[in-house]
């Protein structure tokens, strides 16, 4: 493991400008993921995990403001030069997005999709490498050569995903990042896609971010993860630890309550909280989670909570955390 | 936008009361979108001065003006001058006052036409799209053929063979042929309609097809026949012109067709007569903009799918 | 290892459809003679809508035949019969000849096809001049627009395209005689303002071709302003409904130059409703083309029909018909297998 991250965040901010004024999606964010590690990110639908990958290629809507610093192997993507940036992008970090089942062309041939990377990056690929590359990488994400000739709607939700998957592997990036991967598919299908991309990170030694609202499924395939809340990290550590004695009251509630896997409706409504999340251009005052927190203490509409020690390894952001510290 | 809310239930009000509220607060919501969109604001605009005028055509100009027994008197083809601030036509009339009783030929031709054309495309649409079987098969071949039947042939041949020409007859022409793109609009909703789960309850209760049809359906596709009306209204005004252009429309109704005509037989164009083709022209564009501009408003306002910019 | 265990588990995900080597040709192929078939049903509802429609007429047909003097008083007898001829008797007779092969023009007292076939070319040039330049226009219009929504381009093409949407083309036509070929003020009156080509020249020769291109300018450019309005609209919405894609983010995200996703992934897709509207109205300005050829007396099908309502020659007008209806079909049935060829989703 070298000393610089392969991916890193460094208190990053994004606003969408929109109609109704400011939405400020993410509010400082650090984060780091060193090659051959599994790092996950966990949080309610909206709480601006998206917009954080969205950051690392770029690939923000115009209407967005970022500022902070994303490195992606120490060298910020964020002021890079257009030919660099496209470089990158599929070069040294490459997604598998949330919208798995529309993620592809769907006029274009599968082995069409996945040549066009191949060439875009290498520019000394001939048809023959590429087609056997294209083959290798089917045959790596477990689907037959021959579906490079279907279309995308011949194939499963499940199969699309691999294709996916195939895709974001074509050109041998160091970076993968995962949102969401498996929440459009059918539950036997998720663990599935989930083994077999964290099989592939951990046997390529790639740099993995895994974005889910499931913490459960985190808690039990990553290294370390982060919890979201409002735009910003509320508690962080090593995966087991924190999904089995989580400090942070909104990461208790995330991993007592969570129901099965694959459960659509858990999407919307994980554990049972009691509320909507909230609402990113109009948050509540001090720390956002109070009104929704059962521990929540007189001071916490005032406070303004920081990522605090919490254990080896561990952040969490909460008032309740100072005092949680000297006991372990 | 998704937004938090906290849905605080009236308790007390009667269902009535709620429904009142929810509709005026759906009213709200509407008004706000619409006047949101400077493109449906212009089209509104343009559209109420011309219906101002339509409707105050007698107040501006007497009758008479139209009458070419009447206007013996006036040089003919006059252009603009402090007298005709629009010239004079052929028959020595004042260009502005035909113009203006013009609107209102096009207006009530295009409006009416359009009403037999929303009928009869949300009834065929909603009937090929309800019902399964043969009937709806049949509906739906009807619809796909009366597609492909070139309109403007169509209406100058349905113009020709209904013979006298009146009012009437060019409103029933141009409305029995424009229904089949609404038709074909509508049954694509209705389907999308059918297969929601207060249609399956309504079914399973026994509700007639008449009952599902008024009831639920037809209240679903309501805002997109009425986006689309809109835009049929131009299509009709555009169609109407064409055919009074060609001499089949009303010969004693001056509408802005008919005065393109009539320009077209004095010479207008060959002979630089511009201040008699012009006005009528501009008046079917803006009219014709008008409906369009609105149309396409109220498609993105009231079609959520559309409406998410 | 883990991978390889979800590489096997591969096989127990469902699959609604196999892709079969070779399959796409096949299932080409029947969309292709599905549509033919429907083509030839709608075809047949066309020809019966065409007795009807033209033997709802006013009056003693066979009174208009009086006037032309080629016709003998036995051949007149003759015509009267079959006109007057009891309705399904009529309808048998129709059933013989519905394309009118034989039908007499009341008008001219020729053999209808004969002067159809006659006006058929000019309508052919105005017809590609005209979809050429719309199309190509227009769709670059829309792709720009679409692309860049919000952009100053976009909102000046749409106001201008929308402008000449509500336009009506014959008035256009008009004002561009006025302009080019009156000529007022200090517009040039330099382009003809009647036929398709200056008389006693040769067609096939190099005047021949440059006088029809004189003649035929203004009416395509009256033309072409309209339909290129409505090409560049539907396709800025088409471009504006891709521009959310998913599949586009991945393009995006493939480290591809803006333009290349633009016309490798955008534009194909969203050119599908384009390409249908395009090959639909081919079968209509056809047909739509009546005014703009009156206006600038071009001796197409589109006059020949104004002639034929003005002469109420039925028989002209029935064939008339046929010929606009049956290229509406036609290009309907080209429209939708071009439209099956680009796009995988409808031939299976
Ligand atoms: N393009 C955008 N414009 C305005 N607001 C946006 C945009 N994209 C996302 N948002 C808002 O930012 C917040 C975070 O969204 P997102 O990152 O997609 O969350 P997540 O992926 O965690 O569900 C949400 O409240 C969403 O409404
Ligand atoms: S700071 Fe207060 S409200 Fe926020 S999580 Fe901790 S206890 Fe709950
Ligand atoms: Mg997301």
């Amino acid at each position: 493991m070298s000393d610089v991250a392969a991916l890193e965040l460094r208190d990053v901010h994004v606003t969408y400008r929109t109609r109704e004024g400011p939405v400020p999606a993410v509010r400082g964010v650090d984060l780091s993921v060193f090659a051959g590690e599994v790092v996950g990110v966990a949080g309610e639908s909206g709480c601006g995990k998206s917009t954080i990958v969205s950051t690392i290629l770029r690939l923000f809507p115009a209407s967005a403001t970022v500022t902070g610093e994303v490195l992606l192997d120490g060298e910020n993507v964020l002021t890079m030069r257009w030919g660099r940036m496209r470089a990158v992008r599929w070069g040294v970090a490459s997604v598998v997005f949330q919208g798995a089942l529309h993620s592809l062309n769907p006029i274009q041939r599968i082995g069409t999709q996945l040549v066009e990377p191949i060439f875009l990056h290498d520019k000394l690929a001939t048809d023959n490498s590429a087609a056997t590359k294209v083959r290798t990488l089917l045959e790596q994400v477990g689907l037959p050569a021959r579906h490079a000739d279907a279309y995308p709607h011949q194939l499963s939700g499940g199969q699309k995903q691999r294709v996916m998957i195939a895709l974001a592997l074509a050109c041998d990036p160091q970076v993968l990042i995962c949102d969401e991967p498996t929440t459009a598919l059918d539950v036997m299908v998720q663990a599935q896609i989930l083994e077999l991309l964290i099989g592939i990170a951990r046997e390529r030694s790639m740099a993995m971010l895994l974005i889910s609202h499931d913490l459960s499924v985190l808690g039990t395939s990553c290294d370390r993860v982060a919890v979201m809340y409002a735009g910003r990290i509320i508690e962080h550590g090593p995966a087991r630890a924190v999904f089995d004695w989580p400090e942070h009251p909104y990461t208790r509630a995330l991993s007592s309550a969570f129901p099965t896997i694959g459960d659509a409706a858990s999407r919307y409504a994980p554990s049972g909280l009691p509320g909507d999340p909230p609402f990113p251009g109009d948050l509540p005052s001090g720390c956002p989670f109070h009104p929704r927190c059962p521990s929540a203490l007189p001071v916490c509409p005032t406070v303004d909570v920081k990522l605090l020690p919490a254990g080896p390894g561990r952040t969490a952001a909460c008032v309740l955390v100072d005092q949680s510290v000297p006991t372990r | 936008m998704r937004r938090a809310s906290t849905v605080t239930t009236p308790r007390k009000l009667s269902p009535y009361a709620i429904a009142r509220t929810r509709r005026k607060k759906s009213l709200q919501r509407f008004a706000q979108a619409f006047f949101g969109q400077p493109a449906g604001v212009i089209g509104l605009v343009i559209l109420s001065v011309f219906v101002l005028l339509a409707v105050s055509a007698p107040l501006l100009f007497d009758r008479e003006m139209l009458d070419i027994t009447k206007t013996l008197g006036n040089e003919s083809l006059e252009p603009p001058n402090g007298d005709f601030w629009l010239g004079t036509d052929e028959n020595g009339r004042s260009i502005l006052a035909v113009l203006v009783w013009g609107a209102r030929a096009s207006l009530v031709v295009g409006l009416a036409a359009s009403l037999i054309s929303m009928v009869l495309g949300t009834l065929i649409g909603i009937g090929s799209g309800h019902y399964t079987g043969l009937a709806g098969s049949a509906l739906q071949r009807l619809t796909d053929w009366f597609l492909v039947i070139p309109f403007i042939p169509l209406v100058v041949v349905l113009a020709a063979v209904l013979g006298q020409r009146g009012l009437g007859t060019i409103v029933l022409v141009l409305g029995v042929t424009s229904w089949p793109g609404t038709a074909r609009l509508v049954r694509a909703q209705t389907l999308s309609v059918e297969g929601r789960p207060y249609l399956e309850r309504a079914k399973v209760l026994g509700d007639s097809d008449w009952q599902q049809m008024t009831k639920h359906v037809l209240p679903n596709v309501m805002p997109l026949v009425i986006a689309n009306t809109t835009l049929t209204v131009a299509i009709v005004i555009l169609s109407e012109t064409t055919l009074a252009f060609l001499g089949l429309g009303d010969p004693f109704l001056d509408s802005w067709g008919t005065m393109l005509d009539k320009a077209t037989g004095a010479g207008a164009a060959s002979t630089g007569a511009w201040w008699y083709l012009l006005p009528p022209g501009i008046c079917v564009i803006l009219v014709v903009l008008a409906f369009t501009l609105i149309g396409r408003t109220l498609e993105v306002v009231l079609n959520p799918r559309l409406g998410s910019e | 290892m883990a991978v390889a265990a979800a590489v096997r588990a591969a096989d127990s995900d469902p699959e609604p459809q196999r892709p079969a080597r070779g399959g796409q040709q096949g299932g080409l192929g029947r969309f292709i003679g599905y549509r033919l078939v429907a083509g030839l049903g709608t075809l047949v509802f066309v020809l019966l809508f065409n007795f009807f429609l033209f033997r709802m007429l006013p009056g003693d047909p066979a009174a208009r035949y009086r006037a032309v003097k080629s016709i003998s008083p036995a051949d007149l007898a003759k015509i009267r019969d079959e006109l007057t001829a009891p309705l399904p008797q009529q309808f048998v007779a129709y059933l013989k000849d519905p394309l009118a092969l034989d039908g007499i023009s009341s008008w001219k007292g020729q053999p209808v096809w004969d002067l159809v076939q006659g006006r058929a070319w000019p309508t052919l040039v105005l017809l590609g001049a005209t979809t050429i330049v719309a199309v190509v226009i227009g769709v670059w219009i829309g792709i720009k627009a679409g692309w860049n929504r919000g952009s100053r381009f976009d909102k000046v093409s749409t106001a201008v395209t929308l402008l000449f949407y509500a336009t009506p083309e014959f008035w256009l036509g008009l004002l561009l005689i006025l302009l080019f070929s009156t000529g007022i003020g200090f517009f040039p009156g330099i382009f003809p303002s009647g036929g398709v080509i200056d008389s006693g020249i040769d067609p096939l020769s190099f005047e021949g071709i440059t006088s029809i291109a004189d003649h035929t300018v203004l009416p395509a450019v009256a033309l072409a302003a309209v339909y290129l309005a409505e090409y560049s609209l539907i396709m800025r919405a088409s471009m504006v409904d891709e521009l959310g894609q998913d599949y586009l983010m991945t393009a995006r995200a493939k480290g591809m130059m803006d333009h290349m996703v633009r016309r490798r992934h955008a534009v194909p897709n969203a050119s599908l409703p384009t390409i249908t509207l395009i090959f639909l109205n081919i079968g209509f300005i056809i047909g739509g083309a009546i005014t703009v050829e009156t206006v600038f007396s071009y001796p197409g099908l589109g006059l020949l029909t104004f002639e034929a309502v003005s002469e109420q020659d039925y028989v002209l007008m029935q064939a008339l018909f046929l010929v606009f209806t049956m290229s509406v079909i036609v290009f309907n049935i080209i429209a939708d297998i071009v439209i099956a060829v680009i796009d995988p989703r409808i031939r299976t």
